[in-house]
């Protein structure tokens, strides 16, 4: 089952989860992921040990999809 | 990593965007600019104490500023390493956990004893902690300290980590021109100034630079 996270003050919270074949799920998961880069996070999806992908999509077949904040400098 | 531009990047469009030559360059800018201070203190020293040696406390005054100056630009480097205020310990364990999700074994096992990750880019090797992070370039004869966070504080530190990894593995030049450069110079400069027990993950770093 694929799963959306999001890096925040408990360490990580689930915002949703989803099968591709289960579509409520699915819209359900598109909803929050658009409302939490509505709120300012970044979309990431790893693929294996060094690298990551950012996303402006939920990609359906991605394991894991991960928000984070925006970082800076100094 | 990915090729895809960081998009925080677009905040610092004035910025020309981190490469190698850019980097090796900035080194020895950086070098430069620290010998540029240093000299003029060592040269009134030597003139002072040439031209009246009953002037050497002055002398002793100026060499010191002259030691002082690369010692405090070190410690500045040394610094965007520091550990931050933990979080509470469920959030640090939850955290912790994602965190060892996206490491391999080898750079779980050095954050259990550093506190650091480390991640082979194609820049160098890079050394990332809560606040900040220490890029070891190819060679390992040279680091670049680069201050860089995410704007949350609520966050605990593992997730801290997780979010400047995250970035590094998207845009790893990106994540150079965004961060601000605290430090370059030879790597022991730095490690002398580091808390002993994160050591071991620069001497990893360096030795995986080599």
């Amino acid at each position: 089952m694929a799963r959306l996270i999001r890096m925040d003050g408990s360490g990580h919270t689930t915002l949703a989860e989803w099968t591709a074949a289960d579509e409520q799920a699915v819209e359900a998961a598109v909803s929050a992921f658009r409302a939490q880069l509505d709120a300012g996070y970044y979309a990431v999806v790893t693929e294996g040990e060094g690298h990551a992908r950012q996303v402006d999509e939920l990609p359906m077949d991605a394991e894991l999809v991960i928000l984070r904040r925006p970082i800076a400098g100094g | 990593m990915s090729a895809e531009a960081l998009p925080e990047t677009a905040g610092v469009y004035w910025r020309p965007r981190v490469d190698a030559d850019r980097l090796a360059r900035r080194g020895r800018v950086w070098t430069l600019t620290t010998v540029a201070h240093t000299i003029p203190y060592l040269i009134a020293s030597g003139v002072l104490f040439w031209l009246e040696p009953l002037s050497a406390p002055v002398g002793a005054i100026l060499l010191a500023h002259a030691w002082a100056i690369p010692e405090l630009y070190a410690k500045r480097g040394a610094n965007v390493l520091r550990r931050r205020p933990r979080a509470a310990d469920g959030p640090e364990r939850t955290a912790i956990g994602l965190l060892g999700d996206l490491v391999g074994h080898d750079a779980r096992a050095l954050h259990a004893r550093t506190g650091l990750v480390l991640e082979r880019g194609a820049l160098g090797v890079w050394l990332v902690g809560e606040g900040g992070a220490v890029l070891v370039a190819p060679g390992g004869r040279r680091a670049f300290c680069w201050c860089v966070h995410v704007e949350d504080r609520s966050l605990p530190s593992a997730d801290r980590i997780a979010h400047l990894l995250l970035a590094l593995r998207t845009d790893e030049a990106g994540f150079a021109t965004v961060a601000n450069l605290a430090f370059s110079g030879a790597p022991r400069r730095v490690r002398r100034r580091l808390p002993p027990a994160m050591r071991p993950a620069l001497d990893a770093a360096v030795a995986a630079g080599h």
